[in-house]
């Protein structure tokens, strides 16, 4: 005996592609440039990318150890 | 009785063929924007070169497997939490423990720092998300101050605040993210949708608006409105759990890593997958992922002990990192992209630079 429940579950599925079938799209061609100009635009804050001067990042600087 | 029962199987044969059209339509749509591959566009991007990255810190302390961690908004302060119950913040600078408390539970998986520095959440086994306000008085007991936020039917895998230190959204083996208010503890909505165990979700930044992106282990990746509670869209291209999620500084697109030792970047805008981070000599499932300022590079940590760095764009690993003895579990870039922090079930943890 079939629940209302596997009709309620596939019912709120066909609901969900449904709106996942609206969505708007753009190419991957136009998605790929905007992703690699927001790398480039962005490139010269990254100090993981770049390397920053080791004064200027603090986990590169050397520590000093305090006198107590 | 009999013609119902007809009926009914009439209903669900007719509603799962109309599901499976509808998949096939989606499909045909997204194959039909997908007129290149990112690395392609990417070819006349300059390489990136060597990387000297080393361990710059670590924070020992804990006595079990490191199993989540968080940066504080200051740049500078790390909560972790381990397997052991305990829960540590530290000052990364100088490795000092600042503040340690003791969960009533194993496992604990999920950790996060408020946005204003004061407090920070965690669960795990105990199903719960509780939040801790952070005191520098030497007199007080921080567990005195828990507070419990959010109750899930099975286990907290992730917990995030929003904005604010005013609400957290969560993730859960129950299969469940939802969205609480801290100082009630009432639930403002909750997302259902993933046909397994949540273990992961990542907040869109704040300004691409009131989103934010689960993965589980139905292999699927969601990404959630948060104030309707609906899932807008869905990508099911990984071969296992996905374990982590985190999205591309601009927001307009996601990473993943998964048990199928891949990581993949999705585009929200071309809604599908665009890249796939994978080698033939990776074959161990990558459990944290974590993009760099830029969205140029893409820190992944695995189960075979390494963190590999990926150029995003190219699709090419830049560096493997070794040093971790054991698993790595946990990863994230600091908040102004200076370091990243790495957490393992060697029990220690590594901020890297």
């Amino acid at each position: 005996m079939y629940s209302g429940a596997s009709t309620r579950a596939l019912q709120r599925l066909v609901e969900q592609l449904k709106l996942e079938a609206g969505v708007e799209r753009i190419k991957v061609s136009q998605a790929a440039a905007e992703l690699q100009q927001y790398c480039m635009q962005k490139a010269c804050k990254d100090a993981l990318l770049v390397g920053v001067t080791d004064r200027s990042n603090p986990f590169r600087e050397p520590r000093s150890c305090a006198l107590l | 009785m009999a013609t119902e029962a007809l009926h009914e199987n009439e209903t669900l044969a007719s509603l799962k063929s109309e599901a499976e059209n509808l998949k096939g339509k989606l499909e045909e749509e997204r194959a039909k924007l997908h007129d290149v591959e990112l690395h392609q566009v990417a070819e006349r991007v300059e390489a990136l070169g060597q990387f000297v990255m080393k361990t710059r810190r670590t924070l020992k302390g804990h006595g079990n497997k490191v199993l989540c961690m968080d940066w504080c908004k200051d740049k500078r302060r790390i909560v972790s939490s381990s397997q052991d119950g305990k829960v540590i913040v530290w000052d990364s600078f100088t490795t000092n423990k600042e503040h340690a408390v003791t969960m009533p539970c194993t496992w604990v998986m999920a950790c996060a720092y408020a946005p204003s520095g004061c407090a920070i959440a965690c669960g795990g086994l105990d199903n719960k998300c509780s939040v801790y306000p952070l005191t520098f008085d030497k007199n007080e007991n921080m567990a005195a101050k828990k507070k419990s936020v959010a109750m899930h039917t099975n286990y907290l895998s992730a917990c995030s605040f929003t904005n604010s230190d005013m609400q957290i959204l969560t993730a859960s083996g129950d299969g469940t993210c939802a969205l609480w208010d801290v100082e009630s503890g009432q639930l403002l909505q909750s997302f259902h949708g993933h046909g397994a165990d949540v273990l992961c979700l990542d907040l869109a930044p704040s300004e691409t608006g009131n989103t934010f992106v689960s993965g589980g282990c139905d292999k699927k990746a969601m990404v959630w409105d948060m104030r309707s509670g609906q899932c807008v869209q869905a990508f099911e291209t990984h071969e296992s759990d996905i374990n982590s999620v985190r999205y591309y500084p601009s927001g307009d697109a996601f990473a993943s890593g998964s048990d199928d030792a891949t990581c993949r970047l999705y585009d929200l805008r071309a809604d599908r997958e665009v890249a796939i981070y994978s080698k033939e000599s990776i074959i161990f499932g990558a459990s944290s992922v974590d993009f760099s300022l830029s969205g140029r590079l893409l820190f992944a940590g695995y189960n075979d002990y390494t963190i590999n760095v990926w150029d995003v764009l190219k699709g090419s690993r830049v560096s493997i990192l070794f040093g971790h003895e054991n698993r790595v579990s946990t990863l994230r870039v600091s908040p102004d992209g200076t370091a990243f922090c790495s957490g393992s079930w060697d029990h220690t943890l590594r901020v890297w630079a």
